[in-house]
């Protein structure tokens, strides 16, 4: 039952291309949760209550239910409404960039929010229309606030895809996974081996995430 | 050109002004004094449309600012409107508020590009003029965060100008300084006094600067007017109490 080598260079190649699946839902679920967050944020400041307050209980309802669930649902009923199985990368990508986008809307407001007061008022005593006051004054500034925050969002999106393999989304644990359910070995190389790629990858992003946060904080 | 009319303003229920009511003329240069809490900053405030007046109407080159006309009557200026009408306002703020993520040069092209329609090359050539006029010719790519207090200040300045206002808010404008670098603020403003004829109302504590450029000077206290008259006469030879105990209290202070 000890390490295997044989048997972790055979999973090598799955593990590769489980992470190639999972780099890539991390892509599409990450532009996903920074464009949409961003849409929320930008929506919840200038519509009216009667967007804004259906838009915040569809957040808070996706905020407060677990992916898993969120991904299941959401796959089981394309699927039926298809009558032919959805993607599952797909499904899941867009499942997971919505549910973050949850989360980016809050550091976006709160980027939004940490925008000094004295820069309305100079926006105001310049007469800059909102729209051009948005694009050249507050989101560069709001950004700025906010990319500490989001970048750790991404990280975490990240480590959650393999949450995905519910719906059968290949990335690394699902290939291990599947190796071991056939070959009744190999769940201690596998899951060893991902969990270091999974720190390879995420660790450095993180140091660069609290570089960037102490930088911005003088 | 501005036109105070019954102009009552509360925070709650906090009755800053009851009813004010006076009048600048074109080119005027007026200056408010007063103690703390007396209303100057809210007036100036008023004018700029960060506040809205709570009743009466403030009147701009003959334009209300607050209300707006429709047919006899005046209603409550939609955010147009106030658009249309602050384009002559400028405003000098304590904290100056420029835009940290721009360049000094692009803090002042902005609005001329973007709210004036100017040509890019047009709004750089008067930028630069109003750089050198500010003496900030080397600082055009600049950072504000790379600017001292006084030379940020003296930025703004140029960012309001820029704008070519008819009328000139300036709000203790050297009070978050380093007292070495005030004076050169003032000598940029006294400059700027002479050299155009924008009207300028002007909150300030520092009573040389005062004299120095105004024509008329407001003592308000707890948002009423007591003395409104030449400095000479206002800061000189005050006819009313408070106002020579106002003048006492902080002459002794800046000599203190
Ligand atoms: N946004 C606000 N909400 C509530 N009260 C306010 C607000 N702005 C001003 N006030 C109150 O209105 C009064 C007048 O304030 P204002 O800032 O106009 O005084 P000021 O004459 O400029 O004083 P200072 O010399 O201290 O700057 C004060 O009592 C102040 O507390
Ligand atoms: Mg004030």
């Amino acid at each position: 039952m000890g390490w295997n080598w044989e048997t972790a260079q055979e999973l090598w190649p799955l593990l590769m291309e489980g992470l190639r699946i999972l780099l890539l839902v991390t892509l599409i679920s990450s532009l996903i949760a920074l464009a949409l967050g961003l849409v929320v944020a930008l929506t919840d400041r200038s519509a009216p209550r009667a967007v804004t307050m259906p838009l915040f209980a569809v957040m808070e309802f996706i905020r407060n239910t677990p992916v898993l669930v969120q991904a299941v649902f959401v796959w089981t009923a394309v699927t039926m409404w298809l009558g032919t199985a959805a993607s599952p990368m797909w499904t899941g990508a867009i499942v997971l960039g919505v549910h973050y986008a949850s989360y980016t809307a809050e550091a976006y407001r709160a980027g939004i929010d940490g925008i000094p007061k004295g820069q309305w008022e100079a926006i105001t005593a310049l007469s800059l229309p909102k729209p051009r006051a948005w694009i050249a004054v507050l989101l560069p500034q709001a950004l700025r606030r906010s990319t500490p925050a989001l970048g750790n969002y991404v990280i975490a999106l990240f480590k959650e895809v393999p949450i995905l393999s519910a719906i059968g989304v290949t990335e690394m644990v699902r290939q291990v996974d599947g190796y071991a359910g056939l070959n009744y070995t190999g769940a201690l190389e596998g899951f060893t081996i991902a969990g270091l790629i999974f720190l390879v990858v995420s660790y450095p992003v993180a140091l660069l995430m609290r570089k960037l946060e102490k930088r911005l904080a003088n | 050109m501005v036109h105070f009319e019954n102009v009552v303003k509360r925070f709650g229920d906090l009755e800053v002004l009851q009813g004010l009511n006076f009048q600048v003329q074109p080119g005027e240069r007026v200056t408010l004094i007063g103690p703390s809490g007396s209303g100057k900053t809210t007036i100036l405030r008023l004018i700029m449309t960060l506040e809205q007046v709570t009743d009466g109407v403030i009147w701009v080159e003959g334009e209300p600012l607050s209300h707006m006309r429709k047919g006899e009557r005046l209603v409550a200026a939609n955010e147009a409107h106030q658009r249309q009408v602050r384009k002559k306002i400028g405003m000098v703020f304590q904290q100056f508020n420029l835009f940290p993520n721009m360049r000094v040069l692009r803090n002042i092209t902005e609005a001329p590009v973007h709210v004036l329609g100017q040509s890019k090359e047009q709004a750089h050539t008067r930028a630069k003029e109003l750089l050198e006029l500010v003496g900030l010719s080397d600082k055009a790519d600049a950072y504000p965060s790379q600017l001292s207090g006084g030379q940020q200040q003296r930025v703004a300045i140029a960012r309001s100008l820029a704008m070519s206002p008819d009328i000139l808010l300036l709000d203790e404008v050297t009070s978050a300084l380093d007292p070495e670098l005030v004076a050169d603020v003032l000598d940029l403003l006294k400059d700027i006094a002479q050299s155009t004829d924008i009207t300028m109302l002007i909150v300030t504590h520092e009573m040389g600067f005062a004299r120095d450029v105004s024509d008329r000077v407001m003592m308000f206290d707890r948002g009423v007017i007591v003395e409104d008259g030449p400095p000479s006469q206002v800061m000189g030879d005050p006819e009313h109490e408070r106002t020579r105990s106002f003048l006492k209290a902080v002459l002794g202070e800046s000599q203190g």
